[in-house]
């Protein structure tokens, strides 16, 4: 029954063709096709997918922190072969699409991804060494499972993740099956390699589903080492390229991609460090298009600070001084503020003046800053110089203030001499440059370090960011770095036309490139540390509850009838998951104890399948649902599915198992097969009974919903009318 | 076989026992070698090769070196920790938290901490036997103890860490000679060879110890970690002697262990949850040491039983009997009210002598008209509290702050009313029922409880909690519907131990505390929103605390004492939950564990300016990163060690014993190091320094083991003469080095004066090696 076409002479086709297995992923395709662009409203998460897509068809660059770029690219792919522009607002859930949006390609790709779930999962059980019936099995438990088809029909991920987990996992298994001695298994195991770096560019959650596969694969190299019969380097050196550098290097590729469609500025910017923006068209390139390079005496600079918390600002001063008593009583310098800025403005102006020559003008030749020059910093606007002295700073006492000089009079003198410390002189140069060099200001007289403190000023500052100065011992720390952004060479002496001068945008052209690998690396750093402040949701729910299914997720009300969709489980298929969980490891147990105790209860063949199957379902459960446990980010219930496939996997194999080797009697295995069907009939009514809920038609009245509210924790809606 | 085996282990353990007993002498040694004279080595004076002279007296004198070698530890271990004990005569670091908490035991008053009691009850006792009375402050470090008696605490945490290099010493001891045993009943030749160098190699991997600068700063102060680590590797020294014990199943030594294990285990989870690492060692080990008997066909199941009931009673039911018997102590000896009442719920508070709940009376069922005090179930929470000041402009609408308050005031205070304020007039009051509309008036102030569309001042999500209307008069917003958790309609609501919701009628959402401090123009109180997630947790939950109303009769709070089970749940879930509340604040940097084992930044224990007497702790970083080193080492032998065996080459008898050794001694130690230092990669919870130093006594015997197979492994590189003089020069090399960098970095821990490091006349200048240390 293998599907298998083989081509003679004279021209004769003989085909093989699993018929079942056909009509399975018809039925598929039908289940998750179907009607695909109904309803013709934003779906719950689409509204989140939604705005990374539209910046796709805008080539906008942005930073998601949920996951790496391939899920988004797969479903800016559907929407770009629909003729999508990105012209469309994602503001809420339930708003209409316009007739202008191809509803049906956004949601094909996970649709599709879907409904193919179903016939892996029938190769998948035949590659455990389970027969057609058990493969059959877990196809109609993947394709009769409500919550799998409400995550496949919408923009969104799941669906896409377990498609490459689980082909990961079938060609893997075909790959080991297969005879020694041919090559062309080895394509088998880069594909796998491949759906691997895929499943991992989806969503992290992969990774975990990842190492599972290298532990089986190890696992089976390990036991290759003490075959002679091999070339054992060889053998390790192909299985070490396909299912690790490979995946790396696709890993890497999806962000190549990512970055080379997205060339343009956009709201994201600001995380990211100034030589990356800079690469971006529009936004800062614009503005820094031309710069000079090398920072030199009588520059005027923007200086930003290197931390991204709280937000992205610039070193900046204004005419306003501190206030001389603060609201807790201690006293200031009463000089004018310094702050940081987190927005463009004239009087984020500097100008780098060299302490033993009075003029604010850039010589000819230029005479570059380097690393350890001290030099004094004169703010564009009001012409004070940058200062720091033994006063308390106003929010962090234990700082030092930081203050545009002004000479009262009273015995305080300047101290306003700064050297310049270049902490990646090593990468860049010795010399100071425009956005490449990060650079500390350590104040001369006192040793302490020019710092963001990342607390807001009150009222009188604005609420404007406090900038400090503090001695430190500590090494490395980002709020202590500013890069400068925006320079040009000053020409004018003459303060009136210097503020002209500042007021005027920048000038003059060159072109700056930065690595791709640098750029990845920020890139990923970035997105693995972005913190967005935890959200509470209404339907999020903890990992022990989806177990029981103790939650559900309303994705969907029609705006003006009871038409809903939710994201509920078959609750019957659900169950037996869970039962089948449990056997499994009971059996387990007896098994392995009375194996330990010399009786072996099965021949060593069915052990090591019945083992296989428990490394790859309830492994493969375990390490998709324990690490959420231990997470403290906010989840939903469509977090447990990849788990919950690897469940529907293993329940027909284990009544397999039963029915082959527990079951002696010919009675017993009827009644077995009686109950199969029986509960495969519950399923199956079980779904028809909760479609309503998950196409959303038809529209059901209140004592309707009231009867599919199974469990008292269920949410859902009623509309008053 | 397994007959074989246990023979050999027979004598085996008669020769472990004759070390430490020095009584009998294993009789079985039938297949001498001859050639004993090239077996042992040259270069110990005290055991120079003496040709043919028979082994009797080759083992006196191995044995001989062996108590010289111990007591040589013992000698040098005690007096590197207690030298300068007294120094600086000032409060340290942490000792403040610790010694306070000790004297608290003294005066009998009631605290919290995160830790459990055990460690500091040892403190308060150490102190009160040595005569310090409990009045000394400890309020921050810095502050003198001028006459005050401090050096008995200082003294026994320093005792209990200068067992651990003897327990480190004999723990390496145990396991590689039990890996290397049945070579010494195979062959004397070997064993000459093995005995003759094994004991310079431990005394290198106590050097380790002995010398690690953190490791003698860390157990010089009152502080729980010398007591933690004392109880770990005191469990790991009685685990390891229990597997020894293996072919004398339920004889006295056999039982001995096996509680020491337990009690040990107990101490350790006693004073700090991180106790809970070694238990899963010991667990681990337990399980494959039962697995390992199941697969023994010889034993009956009813053995089987016998040795897991054993173990069951052992190494569970003895601990947690130990385990529950110090809370009891712990809650006995603390009865007087003191700081930590406010964590605990109404009922725990009610058994503080001091407390206003004790022995209190009061209506036992909330009433209309009465007067009332509304605490927060969440840990912290604070009570319902509001005040005369208003929002500020900008946040919401400009009406009267509400807040959760953590101290008993006047402000907490709240009248509950019926909806429509005409307030019954009968003789004894209506009571208040699950489901009812009720109004809470703030007595002080005379605003009722009032929630609006507005958001909240930081949880965004969330509604604002204000103060509006003017003598009980409001409006609609001002409606409370009451709900007793897991209570139906009509049920009464219990004073204190009801836990409460409050809906909001108009808007649907719940009286909810977020936890998060207001800024200062809400005095940095608590925040209370409602929320409009309805999920029952604890933010959402409020107990009726204090009740007054003197129409109803007053009932004696004494029948809410709670049960010694329940206080016992209770102290750890506050502990827990106090643990995990431990969060690092933004702008400090706090260290990571991919810090620690790198040595990449210590803990400044007193002292920063160059006039302070100063103590840093910082491991000796050669011994640090040689750990490293010789994990990566470990790894790769083991590797190698693996590959080879799986692969099927013929390895001769000695590197066969040695890859054993690395695998299974090695690797219990490996577990150990593991288990006490990825678990903090996961934790959310504040880290510091000193959280490696469990870990760290594991690494440090891991090298003892893994340097000392490499040296043995000296003739893969060269021929015999000359691979025992390799053998031998590297273990010179080694020695020389733990003790030139320990008297290079011993100004660390003894406290130095004087400039700082980066100053020419500094007593550290030029050890600077890192730009992140601190001296």
């Amino acid at each position: 029954r293998k599907t298998a076409v083989m081509l003679q002479l004279p021209l004769v086709v003989t085909a093989q063709v699993d018929l079942v297995l056909v009509l399975v992923s018809l039925l598929a395709f039908w289940t998750r096709l179907s009607r695909l662009s109904y309803p013709n409203a934003v779906v719950f998460d689409e509204v989140y997918y939604g705005q990374f897509v539209s910046l796709y068809m805008k080539r906008v660059f942005f930073i998601d922190d949920s996951g790496p770029p391939l899920g988004h690219m797969i479903l800016a792919f559907g929407a770009y072969l629909g003729g999508f522009d990105g012209n469309f607002l994602w503001n809420r859930i339930g708003a209409d699409y316009p007739s202008s949006v191809s509803v049906w390609s956004l949601r094909l790709l996970p649709a599709l991804c879907g409904s193919l779930c179903v016939p892996l999962v029938y190769l998948l059980t035949l590659e455990l060494n389970f027969s057609h019936l058990a493969a059959l099995g877990a196809a109609l438990l993947l394709l009769l499972e409500n919550s799998l088809i409400v995550q496949s029909r919408f923009m969104l991920l799941e669906s896409v993740l377990i498609f490459f987990v689980l082909l990961a996992f079938l060609s893997y298994l075909r790959f080991h099956n297969a005879p020694n001695s041919s090559w062309s298994r080895f394509s088998w195991l880069l594909l796998s390699g491949a759906s691997c770096a895929a499943a991992v560019g989806v969503k992290y959650m992969g990774v975990f589903s990842y190492l599972l596969l290298l532990g089986v694969a190890s696992l089976h190299t390990w036991n290759l080492i003490g075959d002679h019969t091999l070339n054992v380097c060889v053998q390790c050196v192909c299985r070490f390229m396909c299912l690790v550098v490979v995946p790396v290097l696709l890993y890497v590729f999806w962000f190549y991609i990512h970055l080379g469609l997205l060339s343009h500025s956009g709201p994201h910017d600001q995380l990211m460090s100034s030589a990356f923006q800079a690469s971006l068209q529009g936004g800062l390139s614009r503005i820094t298009q031309g710069q000079p390079l090398e920072v030199a005496y009588g520059s005027q600079v923007t200086l930003r600070s290197s931390a991204s918390q709280p937000i992205p600002c610039w070193l900046h001063s204004h005419r306003a001084n501190y206030p001389v008593r603060y609201e807790n009583g201690r006293g200031s310098s009463h000089q004018q503020q310094v702050t940081c800025y987190p927005f463009k403005d004239v009087n984020n102006w500097w100008i780098i003046k060299d302490p033993g020559k009075q003029k604010l003008v850039v010589g000819s030749p230029p005479q570059p800053v380097r690393h350890g020059d001290v030099i004094q910093l004169v703010h564009g606007m009001t012409s004070r110089f940058l200062n720091s002295h033994d006063v308390a700073a106003p929010m962090s006492p234990h700082a030092q203030e930081v203050s545009g000089y002004i000479d009262f009079n009273v015995s305080m003198a300047a101290q306003n001499l700064w050297r310049v410390h270049i902490s990646n002189r090593e990468a860049e140069s010795d010399v100071w440059k425009t956005i490449l060099s990060e650079v500390r200001l350590v104040h001369v007289n006192t040793s302490a370090v020019l710092k963001l403190s990342g607390v807001s000023l009150p009222d009188w500052g604005f609420r404007q960011l406090e900038v400090v100065a503090e001695k430190l011992f500590k090494g490395h720390s980002s709020v202590l770095g500013w890069t400068v952004e925006e320079h040009r060479y000053g020409t004018s002496q003459e303060q009136k036309e210097r503020e002209a001068e500042l007021h005027s945008p920048t000038h003059i052209d060159i072109d700056r490139k930065m690595s791709f690998w640098a750029k990845f690396l920020e890139l990923q750093w970035k997105m693995l540390t972005v913190k967005q402040e935890d959200s509470e949701h209404k339907y999020s729910s903890s990992p022990l509850e989806w177990i029981t299914m103790e939650t559900n997720i309303a994705y969907w009300l029609h705006s003006s009838t009871n038409a809903q969709i939710h994201l509920i489980g078959n609750p019957v298929s659900w169950g037996v998951a869970n039962l089948s969980l449990l056997a499994y490891q009971l059996l387990a147990a007896v098994y392995l104890v009375r194996r330990r105790r010399g009786i072996k209860d099965l021949p060593d063949a069915v052990w090591c399948r019945f083992s296989c199957l428990g490394c790859v379902c309830v492994g493969g459960w375990v390490v998709n649902f324990v690490p959420f446990l231990l997470m403290e980010k906010t989840l939903f219930l469509y977090h447990y599915l990849p788990a919950l496939c690897y469940l529907y996997v293993l329940s027909p194999a284990l009544l397999e198992h039963a029915h082959t080797h527990l079951l002696s009697s010919a009675i017993q295995r009827q009644a077995l097969g009686v109950c199969v069907s029986a509960v495969l009939l519950t399923v199956f009514l079980s779904y028809r009974n909760f479609c309503p809920l998950t196409y959303g038609s038809p529209e059901l009245s209140a004592n309707q919903l009231q009867g599919l509210r199974w469990r008292e924790t269920w949410d859902i809606l009623y509309r008053h009318r | 076989m397994a007959k074989g085996e246990s023979i050999t282990q027979w004598n085996k353990s008669g020769d472990t026992s004759t070390l430490r007993n020095r009584k009998s002498f294993p009789t079985s040694a039938p297949n001498t070698p001859v050639s004993k004279g090239q077996s042992c080595p040259t270069g110990n004076d005290a055991q120079s090769s003496n040709g043919t002279s028979a082994q009797f007296s080759s083992r006196l004198s191995d044995r001989h070196m062996c108590t010289v070698l111990l007591v040589l530890v013992v000698g040098l271990s005690f007096s590197t920790r207690l030298y300068k004990i007294t120094e600086p005569p000032h409060v340290c670091w942490d000792e403040t938290h610790f010694g306070k908490m000790g004297s608290y035991y003294i005066n009998r008053t009631f605290f919290f901490d995160v830790h459990p009691p055990l460690g500091k009850m040892l403190i308060g006792l150490a102190g009160y036997m040595t005569g310090y009375d409990g009045t000394f402050p400890f309020m921050k470090p810095g502050d003198k103890y001028e006459h005050h008696n401090y050096w008995g605490m200082r003294g026994f945490c320093a005792v209990l860490g200068s067992l651990l290099p003897i327990f480190a010493y004999l723990i390496v001891l145990e396991l590689s000679r039990s890996e290397t045993a049945a070579l010494i009943a195979a062959s004397l030749l070997i064993f000459g060879l093995a005995a003759c160098s094994r004991p310079v190699e431990h005394k290198a991997v106590i050097n380790v110890l002995l010398t690690d600068t953190g490791c003698i700063t860390i157990s010089q102060y009152i502080l729980l970690d010398p007591i933690l680590m004392f109880f770990i590797m005191a469990a790991v020294l009685s685990m390891v002697k229990f597997n020894q014990q293996v072919y004398r199943p339920f004889s006295a030594s056999w039982w001995l262990w096996l509680v020491l294990t337990g009690v040990n285990l107990a101490g350790a989870l006693g004073v700090k949850f991180v106790g809970l690492f070694v238990i899963l060692l010991v667990g681990l080990n337990t399980v494959w040491d039962l697995w390992r008997l199941l697969g023994d066909l010889s034993l009956s199941l009813v053995d089987i039983a016998k040795h897991f009931l054993a173990r069951v009673v052992g190494l569970i039911l003895f601990p947690l009997f130990f385990y529950v018997t110090v809370f009891a102590i712990h809650f006995v000896v603390l009865n007087k009210s003191g700081p930590g009442d406010g964590f605990f719920s109404s009922a725990f508070q009610s058994r503080l002598i001091g407390n206003n709940l004790h022995n209190a009376s009061m209506p036992e069922y909330l009433a209309y008209g009465s007067t009332i005090t509304v605490k927060n179930l969440r840990i912290a929470g604070g009570y319902l509290h509001s005040h005369w000041h208003l929002y500020p402009e900008g946040v919401g609408a400009r009406q009267q702050q509400v807040t959760a308050y953590l101290h008993k005031d006047y402000n907490n205070l709240w009248l509950v009313h019926r909806q429509n304020s005409n307030e019954s007039q009968s003789p004894t009051p209506d009571l208040v029922r699950h489901g009812d509309i009720i109004r809470l008036e703030h007595k002080e102030t005379t605003r009722n409880l009032h929630s609006h569309l507005h958001e909240a001042p930081l949880t965004k999500k969330h509604f604002q909690v204000t103060g509006y209307g003017n003598n009980g008069t409001g409006d609609a917003n001002d409606l409370w519907q009451v709900e007793v958790c897991g209570g139906q309609k009509g049920d009464l609501v219990k004073v204190l131990r009801s836990k409460v919701r409050f809906l909001h009628r108009a808007t649907g959402c719940v009286l909810y505390s977020s936890g998060k401090t207001l800024p200062k123009w809400g005095w940095e109180q608590v925040e209370v929103t409602c929320s409009p997630y309805l999920k029952e947790t604890p933010s959402s939950q409020w107990n009726i605390e204090d009740h007054i109303n003197p129409k109803l009769p007053n009932i004696s709070l004494s029948v809410l004492k709670p049960h010694f089970l329940e206080i016992l749940l209770e102290s750890h879930i506050v502990m827990i939950r106090g643990n995990s509340g431990l969060k690092p604040k933004d702008n400090e940097m706090n260290s990571k564990p991919w810090h620690w084992p790198i040595n990449y930044q210590g803990l400044r224990f007193s002292g920063v300016n160059e006039t302070e007497y100063r103590v840093y702790l910082l491991g000796n970083p050669v011994l640090w990163w040689m750990n490293l080193a010789s994990l990566g080492l470990y790894l790769i032998m083991v590797a190698v060690a693996s590959v080879a065996l799986q692969r099927g080459f013929s390895l001769s008898q000695k590197r066969k014993e040695h890859s054993h050794v690395l695998m299974r001694g090695g690797g219990l130690l490996l577990l150990g190091w593991l288990l006490h230092y990825a678990p903090f990669y996961t934790m959310g919870r504040v880290l510091y320094y000193h959280h490696y130093f469990p870990a760290m006594l594991f690494s440090s015997m891991l090298t003892g083991i893994t340097l000392d197979i490499l040296l043995k492994s000296a003739d893969l590189l060269l021929r015999p003469p000359y691979s025992d003089w390799l053998q031998r020069a590297g273990q010179l090399v080694l020695l020389f080095t733990v003790l030139h960098s320990f008297y290079l970095f011993h100004p660390l821990s003894y406290g130095m004066t004087g400039p700082l490091a980066h100053e020419p006349g500094s007593s550290m200048a030029g050890l600077k090696w890192m730009d992140s240390w601190e001296f």
